[in-house]
């Protein structure tokens, strides 16, 4: 017996978003790092009273923008069941890329990024080609692509970092409206995101390749091009990392973002997103990113040790993705 | 004796059972029958600890039994085989057969030569023959089928579910698995058997039961009743079971819609053959016939040696689906889990996910509000049985997820569809339906192409039929000649073959 009549759609039901539907909120995977993030946020604003200052939640927010933007192009690629080991090296790429460019060129501020985001993309399309031009797996691929950024970098500044003059720290060091640039830069990019994935079709065949790449194809779905167009996308968001990093530290540095991958991964997971693609939202990885810098920012403030901080995010992102699991649908 | 009493299950919004009590005795084969989404598979998953019921019990021999996975529904000596099969495909069949249960030698190593032979025993026991080394990747369905038989009946079985076991076969191999079910029932063991196939029900079973809307509305011997009252137990009317009448239209002369003049892709003949605007072309053929892989060479899924088409008079190059889709031509999967569904999605997203470009609103956006309209309007349609198209696909019943893709190839506005087996997994009465819609769509003017191994389905509606035999087109039959005799004299390589 349907409790409702049969073969008969309820009309008035919200269109929510197309993937997670139907679940209230509680039985979405993220939920849990939602609570864990409102828990933390509470535990440590009465520990200590720095915490919840309007200043420390600024440089929070300033301190997960470059693990966020690039988690925003690893939601993309993970959607697709794929991954991108390379983005720490594009950020590095980026950085000297731009660095050369302003200091050793001349070139105005907004064509040496504008060049340094254009780098990541070559970057990404070139993981992307061989993913899905010659079907390598993603995580091969990407891995070779971890060393040859890199390597130019280190190449062109011979190891060393390249400053640039102060004047270019603006994007990365000042405030509109009282809101740090890379805050505003981050929220731009997730928005930018968020109409792409869930309100453009193109979106739609992000998922779908992830969600079954065979019913993709056979549903008229070019999946060689979104998969390219994810890793480029990956590349751009990596790029775009770069060019605040190295405004904020006013410099190029060859040797930065090492293991960023790993922790834009983990913003990803903790967001909800499937490791094996088709299912996430990209909501979750902002929850995810912010999860992740606040945890760092309190166990600082409450003293912890950085050896024990990272016991701790360990714990913390296995009992997310233990959660996230025991909630998965069509489990009892 | 095993007994299941009072099981309800509910599922949100659903209530997928309600009070069902039916028995199943050693050495009988028990038939459960109802409409797409009447709660047979769901009453087999409560029976083998998938789905925890609500209320209810079971009771083996008298004594009450709670299975909380299928493992332990496996010690019980209850065994089901889902009717997507669960095996691992790079294991060969002996591998897959004792997959968790292997035969160790006494150092703690596996001990293959006695799996082997114990596989090779139940092998002839059963009477079916394949190679055991082989990946069971490469097995053809029905053997792929005997795999999981055997693996299933191998340890303690007294018990033995099969859902929906013939949905993927052709009638030679249905007949072999009656054998080997016969055979089960002479060890004693007894069968739940679930199946849209009616005649096979009164082939097979001793003892039929109907579920309609999670309710049991009826158990009696076989005998009790003939095939129309079972239906009219099932959709609590009667239907009729008849093909809609095929319409006497004239034999066009007219410029094909399709013309296929040369298609060549590896291990086929150069086929070539035409798709006419209005008609129902019917494609027949045994397992290996090279159905299915013309049809994805055709429409560029898979490689091709050889191609030459033309789309109404037009040469076309069909490189990839996404350009067949794009020049009209739409294909409907036979293997909905496998490339069909989006198992993550919505039923909505399902639907419209190959014409989003048709919901868009003027900036280019998806329009929720089209979507929902569309989704709505396919699911009235083809009666998808739901409370809500936001729901999650794998949610549906199995005949329903078929409903579903089925609507997905309506929705692209096609001018030549072609469906791969459409009507596997689905119950009489929508059955009858699909088929008053297929010729609906024929009337419209669309080439229609249905790939199908249900003879009776061949023969009830298409206007014209290939049939298939080791990758070449062995005949073209059309008016009396569309029968059975014919279609199996050319598919099994009679008269010159
Ligand atoms: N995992 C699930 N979550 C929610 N609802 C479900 C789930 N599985 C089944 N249902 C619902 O329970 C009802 C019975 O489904 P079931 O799969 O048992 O039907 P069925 O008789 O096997 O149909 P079919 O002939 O199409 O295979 C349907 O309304 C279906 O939508
Ligand atoms: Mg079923």
């Amino acid at each position: 017996m349907v409790e409702a009549a049969t073969h008969h759609v309820d009309k008035n039901i919200k269109n929510i978003d197309f993937v997670d539907i139907g679940k209230s909120i509680v039985a979405r995977p993220e939920f849990f790092s939602f609570i864990a993030l409102v828990i933390l946020v509470v535990a440590t604003s009465f520990s200590n009273e720095n915490f919840l200052t309007v200043d420390n939640l600024m440089n929070i927010t300033r301190q997960v923008s470059i693990t966020a933007i690039i988690a925003v192009g690893m939601t993309f690629v993970i959607l697709t069941g794929g991954i991108d080991l390379s983005v720490g090296a594009i950020v590095a790429l980026s950085s000297t890329v731009m660095a050369g460019m302003i200091t050793n060129m001349g070139f105005p501020f907004w064509l040496a990024s504008s060049l340094a985001v254009v780098a990541g993309m070559l970057v990404g399309l070139t993981s992307g080609v061989f993913i899905a031009r010659f079907a390598l797996p993603p995580i091969i691929v990407t891995l070779a692509m971890m060393e040859i950024p890199r390597g130019m970098g280190l190449l062109y500044t011979n190891g060393y970092p390249l400053p640039i003059d102060r004047v270019f720290g603006y994007l990365g060091r000042e405030y509109v409206l009282g809101i740090p640039i890379p805050t505003l830069m981050m929220l731009a990019v997730f928005a930018v995101a968020y109409v792409i994935l869930n309100r453009l079709p193109i979106g739609r065949y992000v998922y779908a390749v992830g969600g079954n790449e065979d019913a993709a194809i056979l549903s008229g779905i070019r999946t060689g091009r979104i998969k390219l167009m994810v890793y480029a996308i990956s590349g751009v968001t990596a790029g775009i990392a770069g060019v605040i990093q190295t405004s904020r530290l006013l410099s190029g540095q060859p040797n930065s973002a090492i293991g960023m991958e790993l922790d834009a991964i983990a913003a990803v997971v903790l967001g909800g997103t499937s490791i094996a693609g088709g299912r996430g939202h990209i909501f979750g990885t902002l929850i995810g990113a912010l999860l992740l810098g606040v945890l760092n920012n309190s166990l600082n403030m409450i003293g912890l040790s950085p050896y024990s901080q990272r016991i701790v995010k360990g714990v913390i992102l296995l009992i997310a993705v233990l959660f996230g699991f025991l909630r998965k649908p069509n489990r009892k | 004796m095993l007994e299941m009493k009072h099981i309800t299950k509910r599922f949100p919004g659903v209530l997928a059972l309600s009070d069902i009590s039916l028995t199943l005795e050693r050495g009988r084969v028990h038939a459960v029958v109802g409409e797409n989404g009447a709660g047979k598979s769901t009453l087999m998953k409560v029976l083998s600890g998938v789905y925890k019921a609500d209320d209810g019990e079971i009771l083996i021999d008298s004594k009450p039994v709670q299975p909380t996975n299928t493992r332990e529904s496996q010690k019980l000596g209850i065994n089901i085989i889902f009717q997507e099969f669960s095996l691992v495909p790079y294991l060969n069949a002996y591998e897959n057969i004792f997959l968790g249960r292997e035969i160790r030698s006494p150092l703690g190593l596996l001990d293959r030569r006695s799996m082997r032979h114990k596989a090779r025993e139940a092998l002839d026991s059963l009477n079916v023959h394949f190679p055991l080394d082989r990946a069971v990747a490469d097995l053809t369905v029905a053997e792929q089928q005997s795999v999981e038989i055997i693996k299933a009946t191998i340890f303690k079985c007294d018990y033995l579910v099969l859902d929906e076991p013939t949905a993927t076969l052709t009638p030679r191999e249905v007949e072999k698995l009656f054998e080997v079910i016969n055979r089960l029932k002479s060890r004693d063991v007894g069968c739940f058997f679930i199946s849209h196939h009616l005649d096979e029900i009164y082939q097979i079973a001793d003892t039929v039961s109907v579920l309609r809307d999670g309710a049991h509305v009826f158990t009696g011997p076989i005998g009790s009743c003939n095939q129309d009252e079972l239906i009219a137990k099932m959709v609590g009317r009667s239907v009729t079971q008849a093909f809609p009448p095929k319409r006497r239209r004239p034999v066009t002369d007219a410029a094909p819609l399709l013309d296929v003049r040369k298609l060549k892709f590896h291990g086929s003949d150069r086929l070539s053959f035409q798709i006419r605007k209005g008609e129902i072309l019917g494609v027949a053929g045994l397992v290996g016939a090279g159905r299915t892989e013309s049809f994805l060479a055709l429409i560029g899924k898979d490689p091709t040696e050889e191609k030459e088409v033309y789309l109404n008079g037009k040469p076309i190059a069909l490189r990839s689906p996404h350009e067949a889709l794009a020049s009209g031509i739409g294909y409907l999967p036979e293997d909905r889990k496998k490339s069909g569904l989006f198992l993550p999605f919505s039923i909505r997203s399902n639907i419209v996910i190959s014409s989003l470009g048709r919901v868009k609103d003027r900036f280019g956006f998806v329009s929720a509000r089209k979507e929902r309209e569309t989704s709505g309007r396919y699911i009235d349609r083809m009666r998808i049985r739901t409370t809500s198209d936001l729901k999650t696909v794998s949610e549906l019943s199995g005949g329903n997820q078929q409903k579903a893709i089925i609507a997905r190839s309506l929705a692209t506005d096609c001018q030549l569809l072609i469906f791969d087996e459409p009507t596997r997994g689905i119950d009489v009465g929508a059955k009858a339906e699909i088929y008053v819609m297929l010729q609906e769509l024929a009337e419209q003017g669309l080439g229609i192409v249905v790939i199908s191994s249900d003879l009776p389905e061949v023969i009830g509606v298409c206007d014209r039929v290939l049939v298939m035999r080791y990758g070449s087109i062995r005949a073209e039959l059309t008016g009396p000649d569309i029968n059975s005799e014919k279609i199996m004299l050319y598919a099994s390589g009679g008269e010159n073959g």
